[in-house]
């Protein structure tokens, strides 16, 4: 507790950032070692990489940040979660159930105009996205269901109402594909930037972070939240807060940003329901919430990064032969890492003190 | 078919897709006695799968359950240090895990194999029928017309019942995950036996994931463990973390993912497939859902290792 | 037998031990004393070899020796009964006398050596009771008998009397005499000055981690002792005081006979109260009390006995089963555990000041009015912490202490329920507590205040209640009415 002249709140934000430099640095690096054990030379890769993610005009809006969207709102759904001591894993699922549900809804829209069908979607998405996690949410509050678990469960099973839906209900007419009827552009997210693919979610996206933020840092029921997830017997006996409420609403309100993400991933680029509709967004996710160290704001910087990621493996497996998937390697290398840092400063910055009692 | 006829080859499925289950769920079993849950099983399983299926081709069937027992090991002990070299958050660990063995596989696969994903062709462990008792009705083409990997497990589900009873070894694990503060007062020293009773069940999922390659699959399929191994973790809940009713908890998912023959053979085909293949994970709902598994749990189950 | 020299013990930047000192010969009780914080566990576990320390010798009839862990330890011939159990509750005592053995297990071989140990000592015990089944006092001599399993020569035990009824405690003080006289050595880790006396044959004080005392029990005065403990300034302080704990003085005048607010308002009620857990066990029964305006009424009770229900049932913090409870007004609750129950210890103070009325609070958090309160209260409650931003973690248990109690006293001017305030807590914040309880019942608050330590109540209480088996026995304000009313005997109410 010494004093210096960067104030204390400063450096703590420093410190994160100089982390999370140094953990990119260690994934890159493995990310190297990785593509000399199987054999792929290193700078074309890496270089093929870059270029997919940042190389061009259409690279950074059309690859980069379009991922950044469905990435930072699953994101946001995941730090939330943790935020509450909440381990969300279904954001995939949750995802799912938002896009499905707002494909499903897409057809009894035409006629309304776009201005109150779009947002319509969004709203029908998220919903069934916090319907879908207060599945789990009930499960854990009424039976004590560790929520890591269910929360994978229903991934799996929204994946196969998926695969059932694109091959029954919601089929498109000539019921040759496995995917759902295209999205019609009346009903389509707005282009921000003409000749790209960079849509109106991006905007909703930041909105959406910096509210998360905001409700956080200042309102009675983010910090109820909060104290929940710090020490839920705390928040019960001296906060006097209904922990069990507060539980579910966290629940339902990550469900709901993860189902947002699916209904703009499907309103914003896809235009249409199918079987591999997620590349894993919502795993990738929780890289990303805890990258970010669970900030709303920060979501947004490391959805980017995570973004630029995976459009640098796609080029990377186009250009290079590198498979795509090793990406996913790094990602949860990163999580490892993030969790050996964590458990490093706690070590090295907390004085181990004698048991209480009469010590 | 008669119907003694379905019964028989429904059972016979059950039991064939209950053992990997019945592997990856004594594991952790063990494990979870020990005080360590572990998420990161899934990864070990498709750990085991893939070194199952690189090692058979080079060294036959038996190597091949011997370097998925290895693999599986491995990703344990990635596991064991994070988490008790460590002291880090078991579940945020053990996804991570997951994540990157489900990773590092389908990469090796695609290195090792081409992005084309073509079958391979590996040896096999066929049926070792049992001469006389497989001829028993209903039950013996189901007991006694498997691979010899199910019947190792007849061996080892009694030797672990024994061993966590009757051992002073098993008690101090148990003592572990009930109240580690009295096994460490007592002089069992708690990290050396949660490593080991992690990497046993690493080496667990591994056989399993090779089960699902050697004696089922025939081939490898990028994320083949398909969730098994939470599943495994409900049905140690079940099970009450008791390795006879461990077992008997695996063939009730077995059965559940077999009902699919049945229907077929009753001819009942309205039922889409989707439902199914979703039918374990929805009963691994059910089964956690059932309030009576939860105080049988070890009690400091979880916790961080002191 | 057993020679500790120069023991120094240190966690990082806290220097625990700093050359403490101790021997203890067979035959003989060396008693350890101290206050809460000045070091008797610490060294113990340096003896039982569940410490390293960082520097010293540990020397068993006159060798040096090293003890890597209490496995060690307990092959040499150490064994320890800790303050907090170190029982399988969900094991029998067959398996927990067992445990740390090797090879096959054989359960009816384990039961048999269970009593043939217990009845050589002469303690009553059942081989296959489970733990979670057995009453405190039972536990205890599970505890000893494992101890005793192993073929101990010295037995340390820390603070046994801490959790058992006056009755209890001094059985247990007589079998250690005799376990004592039987040729073994025992050393007695105690804060109870009275204890000590009765049974040791030696005792050690030690403040701060230092040896400052250490005679034959013939030459000990209380005096002599509780000086030692507290140091000379302390004495100094106490002109009238006469010590009857080491942690705590009394004024000359009794606390009781003087009451500043004077009230008939009840602010606290229970009527017929039934509280029941989630496994079916009744904990509280029929509990009917009143308390009013600017009395502390004191509760005492052996671990288990209902006051962990009754205390959360007056501060609203649990629901009764049965019956009514009301309180006219907001009521700070102070739990024993301050780390699990009241503090997030990787938030700012302010934003654990802000917990209070969190359950309620609606609209935008007023972050800067936190900020200033707590800034107040720190200076007002003498609580060490560089500001209202540091990190709850980074205040010494006793600063954490005194910001619970600061926080439940500021916000909730009508009502308090305070359980176990000065565990763990040295002379001096022990009494900065005791004067904050004294000045909130002066300004008219009711309290209700559970302490397992019977000279505490004695100090504060205006009125005491004894917790026994979930049931509410008034007794006097006098040490062994209380201490038969936590028996369950109602003679007490037989005098009035």
């Amino acid at each position: 507790m010494s004093s210096e002249r960067i104030p204390p709140r400063v450096r703590h934000w420093l410190s994160h950032v100089v982390t999370v430099v140094l953990l990119l640095v260690a994934a890159l690096g493995l990310l190297s070692l990785l593509l000399v054990l199987t054999g792929h030379p290193v700078v074309p890769a890496l270089s093929a990489l870059v270029r997919g993610a940042f190389g061009s005009y259409y690279a950074i809006t059309s690859a980069t940040l379009v991922r950044m969207v469905p990435l930072a709102l699953a994101g946001l759904a995941v730090a939330v979660a943790f935020r509450a001591g909440i381990l969300n894993i279904g954001a995939e699922g949750q995802l799912l159930m938002g896009a499905a549900a707002a494909t499903a809804v897409s057809g009894v829209m035409t006629g309304v105009p776009s201005l109150v069908a779009i947002p319509a979607l969004l709203v029908v998405g998220s919903l069934a996205g916090g319907a879908w996690a207060a599945i789990a949410g009930a499960l854990r509050l009424r039976f004590g269901v560790l929520e890591v678990i269910s929360t994978i469960m229903l991934n799996f099973i929204a994946l196969y109402v998926t695969g059932w839906l694109v091959r029954g209900p919601l089929q498109e007419p000539t019921r040759i594909n496995p995917q759902s009827v295209s999205l019609p552009t009346a009903l389509q997210l707005p282009v921000l930037l003409p000749g790209t693919r960079l849509h109106a979610g991006v905007l909703l996206t930041v909105i959406v972070a910096a509210v998360l933020w905001w409700w956080l840092r200042t309102t009675a029921s983010g910090f109820r939240l909060r104290a929940v997830g710090a020490n839920p017997l705390a928040a019960a006996s001296a906060g006097r807060i209904a922990v069990p409420r507060t539980l579910f609403g966290a629940f339902a309100l990550s469900g709901v940003l993860a189902g947002l993400a699916g209904a703009t991933e499907y309103t914003g680029i896809t235009y249409a329901l199918y079987e591999n509709f997620s590349p894993g967004y919502g795993y990738t996710a929780i890289a990303v919430a805890l990258l970010a160290r669970l900030h709303p704001l920060g979501v947004l910087a490391t959805a980017t990064l995570f973004g630029a990621l995976q459009a640098g493996a796609n080029a990377m497996q186009r250009d290079a032969g590198v498979p795509n998937v090793v990406v996913s390697v790094v990602e949860a290398m990163l999580i490892l890492l993030v969790v050996a840092a964590d458990r490093w400063r706690e070590h090295t910055s907390q004085q181990r003190v004698p048991a209480e009692s009469s010590a | 078919m008669s119907a003694l006829e379905i019964g028989s080859s429904f059972l016979e499925a059950t039991v064939r897709t209950a053992t990997p289950l019945a592997l990856a769920a004594l594991g952790e079993a063990v494990s979870e006695r020990a005080g360590v849950i572990n998420i990161g099983l899934e990864g070990a399983i498709i750990a085991g799968a893939l070194g199952g299926t690189v090692a058979a081709g080079v060294l036959g069937v038996g190597g091949g359950f011997v370097a998925g027992a290895l693999a599986g090991v491995l990703v344990a002990a990635l596991f064991a240090l994070f988490t008790i070299g460590f002291r880090a958050d078991q579940i945020i660990t053990g996804t991570a895990i997951t994540l990157l063995s489900l990773g590092l596989t389908g990469t090796l696969y695609r290195t090792l194999y081409g992005a084309s994903g073509v079958a391979l062709s590996i040896p096999t462990s066929g049926a070792l029928v049992i001469p006389g008792l497989s001829e028993i009705p209903l039950v013996g083409r189901a007991l006694f017309a498997q691979p010899l990997i199910t019947y190792a497990l007849y061996v080892a589900v009694p030797a672990l019942a024994w061993w966590m009873q009757r051992s002073h070894a098993g008690l101090a694990l148990r003592a572990l995950g009930e109240y580690p503060e009295a096994a460490i007062a007592a002089g069992v020293h708690p990290r050396r036996i949660q490593t080991l009773a992690v990497l046993f069940a690493g080496a667990m999922a591994g056989l399993a994931g090779a089960t699902l390659v050697l004696a089922q699959a025939g081939t490898f399929v990028e994320g083949m463990s398909a969730g098994r191994g939470f599943i495994a973790i409900a049905i140690v809940v079940l099970g009450r973390w008791r390795p006879f009713t461990v077992a008997a908890a695996a063939l009730l998912f077995g059965g559940a993912n077999s009902l699919q023959t049945v229907f077929q053979a009753m001819g009942w085909t309205g039922v889409p497939y989707q439902l199914f293949l979703a039918v374990p994970y929805l009963l691994t709902l059910v089964v956690l859902a059932g309030a009576s598994t939860r105080s049988a749990a070890p009690a400091a189950l979880g916790r961080r290792p002191d | 037998m057993l020679s500790l020299e120069g023991i120094t013990q240190r966690f990082g930047r806290v220097t625990a031990l700093d050359g403490a000192s101790l021997t203890v010969r067979a035959g003989t009780v060396r008693a350890v004393l101290g206050e809460n914080g000045a070091g008797k566990t610490t060294l113990m576990r340096v003896a039982f070899g569940a410490l390293q320390p960082t520097a010293g010798v540990i020397r068993l009839d006159g060798a040096p020796v090293i003890l890597p862990s209490p496995a060690a330890a307990l092959t040499r011939g150490v064994g320890m009964v800790h303050q907090h159990f170190t029982l399988v509750p969900a094991m029998t005592v067959a398996e927990n006398v067992a445990l740390g053995g090797h090879g096959r297990y054989d359960p009816s071989a384990a039961s048999q050596r269970v009593r043939d140990v217990a009845q050589r000592a002469g303690l009553a015990l059942d081989p296959q009771a489970l733990v979670a089944d057995l009453s405190v006092g039972a536990q205890q001599r599970c505890e000893i008998v494992k101890a005793l399993a192993r073929n101990v020569r010295l037995l340390i035990l820390d603070e046994p009397t801490a959790v058992l009824a006056p009755s209890e405690a001094a059985e247990l003080l007589r079998w250690v005499r005799n376990f004592a006289d039987a040729g073994h050595a025992v050393v007695l880790i105690t804060h109870k000055l009275r204890d000590a006396l009765a049974v040791a044959d030696e005792l050690t004080v030690l403040r701060r981690g230092r040896t400052v005392l250490s005679i034959g029990a013939s030459h000990a005065t209380e005096t002599l002792v509780s000086d030692a403990m507290l140091g000379r300034a302390a004495s100094a302080h106490r002109q009238t005081a006469k010590p009857l704990d080491v942690n705590y003085a009394i004024d000359g005048v009794s606390a009781r006979t003087t009451r500043p607010f004077v009230s008939n308002e009840v602010v606290l009620r229970l009527d017929q109260v039934h509280v029941v857990d989630m496994r079916g066990v009744t904990r509280l029964r029929n509990a009917t009390l009143a308390v009013t305006r600017g009395e502390i009424v004191g509760i005492a009770g052996v671990e288990g006995a209902g006051q962990h229900e009754l205390l959360r049932v007056l501060a609203g913090r649990m629901l009764a089963t049965r019956g009514t409870v009301s309180t006219s007004a907001q009521v700070g609750f102070v739990p024993e555990d301050r780390h699990r129950d009241a503090m997030m210890l990787d938030a700012s103070l302010s934003e654990n000041l802000a917990l209070r009325d969190a359950g309620s609070r609606r609209g935008l958090m007023p972050w800067d009015v936190m900020e200033r309160t707590t800034s107040t209260l720190l200076a007002q409650y003498d609580v060490r912490a560089t500001g209202a931003s540091a990190m709850a973690r980074t205040l010494s248990g006793g600063n954490q202490q005194k910001f619970v109690l600061a926080r439940e006293l500021d916000g909730a001017h009508d009502a308090l329920v305070v359980e176990n305030p000065s565990r763990g807590l040295d002379f001096h914040a022990t009494d900065a507590v005791h004067r904050a309880l004294r000045a909130a019942r002066a300004r008219g608050a009711a309290i209700v205040l559970y302490s397992s330590d019977i000279d505490e109540l004695l100090l504060l209480a205006d009125r005491a209640l004894a917790m026994y088996d979930g049931s509410l026995i008034p007794a006097e304000c006098e040490r062994n009415a209380i201490g038969l009313a936590m028996l369950g005997s109602t003679l007490s109410q037989a005098t009035k």
